[in-house]
Formats: C-alpha cells, structure tokens, sequence
C-alpha cells in the first residue's frame, strides 16, 4: 500500500514538472548531500535546527539538502546565461516535521526564475504560473512583499548604522521590533550603556579597557575601540521621531487585498516620498499579474507575510494553503531572494525569484492519499 | 514480577549527595560488590531495581525508557532529549548539582554587557573577519534554541566537550556556552559572564520516564517509594 502511496506522489510531481518544463524551465539536477560549510555561512545555526547534518571523515560535516536554493543558484553562477528558468523535482529532508505534516523527507517540485531585467514581470511569471498550475485546487492564497519593509527602514530619517542593523533583523521579528522601540528612544535606556560612556569620559578609553582585563581572542582590541566610537556616535544621534515609528509599525500591520494594501501605501508615500518606489514596483507587479490573467488588486496581502521563514525571501513572497486543512503544511510557497543570492555571489547579486510546490500535500488536499 | 528501575549517578559527589537525600528520606541506597562494580540495591523499599549510570546516560535512558526513575541534572535533560517535556517528567528538584549554563565573553570587551551587544558585534565581526563569531559549547541544542529566541544573527555554535573556558585563547573560539557553578573558574581564564546570558538554572532533578512500560510492578515500587517520598505522579504517568 505505501508503495501505491509514493508511486501516486511520483505521478503527480511528475506532472507537475511537465508543467514547469511546459513554461520554458530547464530541468537539473543536484546532489542530495550538500557541504555543509556554505549553508551555514548562508543560513546560519538555523540550518542545524531543520537540516540533517551529517559527518564523513574525509569530506567532512555534509547537509541532507534542506532545499534546492543552495546546488540551483551555485549551478546558474557557474554556467548559466540569463534570463534562465530551472525546474527540480526530488526529495528534500527536513528535521523536526511532524508526521502527520509529510515527515522529515519529501518531494519538492520547484520552479526558479534568474531575471534581472524586469523584476515585476518575474514575479508575476512565478505567481501567474503556480496559481495556473494548483488552479484545479481549493487553496486559500497568501501574498506579500518584504521589500515594502526594507523600503520603509530606507525612509527613516536615521543614520544608516540603524537602518543596517533593522535591516538585519527584518526576519527577526522579536529583535526587529526591540531595535526599533530602542532607536525610538521609546524603551529605557540602557544603564550599563550609560555607565560605560561616562567612565570612557572620565578616566579615558585605555584606563577603562586596561581595567577590564586581557583582550584575548580573535576580535582586536581595535574592533572594540571602533565599535566604541559607534556606541558614542550612536548615542549623539537623535532617536527616531514618533511619526516615523509610527509610519513602520503602520506599514509592518498593512494588510488587506492587494487593492486596499496599495492604496494605503501611496497614501504613505505622500508623506514619505521614499516609500515611492516600492509602490511603484507593486504598481509593476500587479499590472504584470493583471496582463496574466490574475487580479493583484484582489489578491489577499500582507507586509508582514514570509518573514520567519528559513528562506530569507527579500521581495516579493506567496504562499498557497490548504483551507481547513491545519494539519496539512504549506501545499506551495516561494519568493524573490535577492538578498540570499548575494550572500551565495560573495557579493556578485543576481535576481532570483521562484517557488515549489509539496505534491504529497497537494494530493492531500484532493484527498487522494 | 517487574520492578521499577531507578537509576542513578554511578560516581562523584553527585552519587554522594543523591544517595543522602534517599538517606534522609528512610531509603537506603547501598552499592552491591566491590567499590568499583557499577550495582546497587534499595533497602528499606520493596520492589526498586537499581541501575547505577553516569549521569550523562540517564537523559538516554529514560527516553528509551529502559529506566522508569532518574536522577540527573535538568541541563542534561533538555539538551539531550528532543521535545523532553513529551518525554519525562519533573518529578521533583533535589537542590543540590546547582549550574548554571551561562554565555560569557572575554572581559576586555568592554562594550559587550548583554545578548543584544553580542548580536551588534557578530555582526561587526563577521563584517571584519568573513565568518561568524563562534560560540564554543557542548550544549548545542540549548544555546542554539537560546540565542534564536533571543533573535541573535551571524553566530557559529563549535564544539567543545571540555576546557571550554580555554577556547578563546587558542582562538578557536570569541565566546563560549557553558556550565558554570561560580564563575570563578571562568573569571581566571579572563571571561565575563553577559548581565542577561542565563540560559538555563540547571539542578540534579529526578525524572521519570513517560516512555518506560508503567506495569504493575513498576507502580508498585513507585507507591512504596512515593510513601517516603510523598511524590504524587502516579495519575501523571497512566
């Protein structure tokens, strides 16, 4: 019976697939092991947390592929020329997934599109074609778009060390909010902080670190010495007003249909003329969905969707979700993730938006296993 | 008929002071054999099995439920069983094997008192240096799940399974995790512990197995031991 089970997940994936090599995808494959090194610099001690991590004593600590990001994106530096569209279909294994979710291994069958030319088009293209391709489905939709977020931590009127570091935690959403309240001047100062100024002030910066004890390690005493003068440059910086405060936390709750989303957003803009851009780009995006056949401006929407996924996703994001189906996971999720791919490039960014689809959880959801 | 199976440390002041505490309590734990045989009975209680393990095992053992009691510290316990609160349950704390799992940083960084300045200078260390600033700790599922729910970034966790404390001079490590009774040990090799880097109050716990087969036998030695105890986890178990 269980074989009956995956050759059913096989047929699907495979038709799947069809569709993505249907819509002009080049089908790859890749390794199942992944070195580890690359996928902990990319994400972090969070990968140890969901991945397989494993050890060879000659290759050393080697990753069960969590997913096809990492060996696609590395293949499309390597040799390929752009615009490029890929298509994957294969199991990936993840720790910690319930049982009744799928268990830790799966298939993904997935569809990623490397365009830096026009990035609304390519958003709508992925979108366009996986609301195509599940259109047979009663899946309730979810989309968003985190480069809002990032466009409004631009529009602040702060130094850019603050918005670096908000930044940096936009997909974390606890820490995010304790920097912005902290830049805000909105909860207490921090006394050890205050302490440390004002013996730095009265004794001078040697006689403090000379007190402290042995620098030893790695980090220098010169870093210390830099990272004071940001502590003391960031302490003469005013905090961010009220209104702009304001203005992130209205734009981190926008949520509505892609219509309403929108509108409230230029409205914004008018104040924060920063904000233009992004509305500009959705403006793109939704009239590019809309030349598709869908229509953006009733799509549900929310700002504040896919940001605690291990993805990263930096722009653009969606996901589809099987209605009354809690136990079910995400039947299809994806997103633009610039930003991922610039850590992967060292720095070289390359445009990169794309999405896969559970066919187990699809299958579930028509409720044939 | 079965018995319950208790298990505990098979050496060190953490033997002496668990086999005190049943002392106290009108139960004689006794080593079987010479000094260095690793067996034991219970005198005093009808129907105890005594497995005498290192405390690192007993985690390992009630998850497998090969053991229905256990006396280890919580440390252990939550590190090595995933999802522990499905797996044991806290019978009661015996306030001794008192540690803390703390994280400290060398105590020349002077900017760095709490988590939120360890996040800052990842950061600017990884910037400077090209890979994250590393962590060293044996306590990897604890501090990893510790500094995500603190919302902490390009961090490595290394490990290190003994003289944590001198990573940070042979530059295998800028910071470490790790257990600590005083901090005096800690002060000598030159680290800090952050004002808010608690990760867990850990003490030698008993714990009982929610995985090990509860027969008859089990719940009998468990009455005659909770007599003396006054241990009340008999509904908790079923």
């Amino acid at each position: 019976m269980k074989n009956d089970r995956r050759a059913r997940i096989r047929e699907e994936s495979d038709r799947l697939s069809d569709a993505f090599v249907a819509a002009g995808a080049l089908p790859v494959e890749t390794d199942s092991l992944l070195p580890a090194d690359v996928l902990l610099d990319l994400y972090g001690e969070d990968i140890r947390a969901r991945a397989f991590v494993t050890h060879d004593s000659g290759m050393g600590e080697q990753v069960l592929r969590p997913d096809f990001t990492v060996p696609i994106v590395q293949r499309h530096m390597a040799e390929g020329a752009e615009p490029a569209r890929y298509t994957y279909n294969g199991p990936v294994w993840r720790k910690g997934a319930r049982a009744s979710a799928g268990g830790s291994e799966y298939i993904q069958v997935g569809y990623e599109l490397f365009d830096r030319e026009n990035p609304g088009e390519a958003d709508a293209e992925v979108f366009a074609l996986f609301a195509d391709t599940l259109k047979d489905h009663d899946l309730r939709v979810a989309t968003g778009d985190i480069g809002i977020l990032l466009a409004a931590i631009s529009a602040l009127n702060t130094t850019d060390r603050r918005k670096a570091a908000l930044r940096r935690h936009v997909w974390r959403p606890g820490r995010f909010i304790r920097l912005l309240e902290r830049f805000g001047g909105l909860s207490e100062p921090l006394e050890h902080r205050a302490d440390l100024m004002v013996q730095i002030a009265v004794k001078g910066v040697e006689v403090v670190l000379e007190e402290a004890g042995p620098v030893q390690g790695l980090r220098s005493e010169a870093e210390i010495l830099d990272r004071i003068k940001v502590l003391q440059e960031d302490a003469k910086a005013p905090p961010i007003t009220g209104e702009e405060v304001e203005m992130l936390e209205t734009v981190l709750d926008l949520k509505g249909t892609g219509g309403e989303v929108l509108k409230r957003l230029r409205e914004l803009a008018e104040v924060f003329p920063a904000l233009g851009e992004s509305v500009s780009r959705m403006e793109t995006r939704n009239a590019a969905l809309g030349a598709k056949g869908v229509d953006a401006a009733a799509l549900p929407f929310e700002v504040n969707f896919g940001r605690t996924t291990l993805e990263y996703y930096d722009g653009f994001v969606f996901g589809f979700f099987a209605e009354n189906r809690p136990d079910l996971p995400v039947v299809a999720s994806g997103g633009r993730y610039d930003a991922l791919t610039r850590v992967l490039g060292h720095g070289r960014s390359i445009a990169a938006v794309g999405g896969v689809i559970r066919p187990e959880a699809l299958l579930s959801v028509a409720g044939v296993v | 008929m079965s018995m319950l199976k208790l298990g505990i440390p098979s050496k060190g002041r953490l033997q002496e002071q668990t086999v005190d505490w049943f002392g106290e309590r009108k139960i004689a734990v006794q080593r079987t054999g010479s000094d260095r045989q690793y067996s034991g009975k219970v005198i005093g209680v009808e129907g105890i099995e005594l497995v005498l393990l290192s405390a690192g095992e007993i985690p390992k053992e009630l998850a497998a439920g090969r053991i229905h009691l256990g006396v280890t510290g919580t440390d252990l316990v939550q590190e090595k069983i995933a999802g522990w609160q499905n797996v044991v349950l806290e019978v009661e704390p015996l306030g001794f094997g008192h540690a803390n799992l703390i994280v400290a940083v060398p105590a020349g960084w002077v900017d760095v008192v709490t988590i939120d300045d360890l996040d800052a200078v990842a950061a600017q260390f990884r910037s400077e240096h090209g890979f994250r600033l590393r962590i060293a700790t044996k306590y990897h599922g604890l501090v990893r799940r510790f500094l995500s729910d603190q919302g902490v970034a390009d961090y490595q966790l290394v490990d290190s399974q003994g003289a944590t404390e001198g990573v940070v001079k042979n530059l295998t490590a800028e910071a470490i995790a790790d257990i600590t009774s005083s901090g005096a040990t800690l002060q000598a090799n030159g680290l800090r512990i952050l004002a808010d880097g608690l990760v867990l109050r850990s003490q030698a716990t008993v714990f009982a197995s929610r995985v090990a087969e509860w027969d008859t036998g089990a719940l009998a030695g468990l009455a005659s031991l909770s007599q003396k105890t006054g241990w009340d986890i008999d509904g908790a178990l079923r």
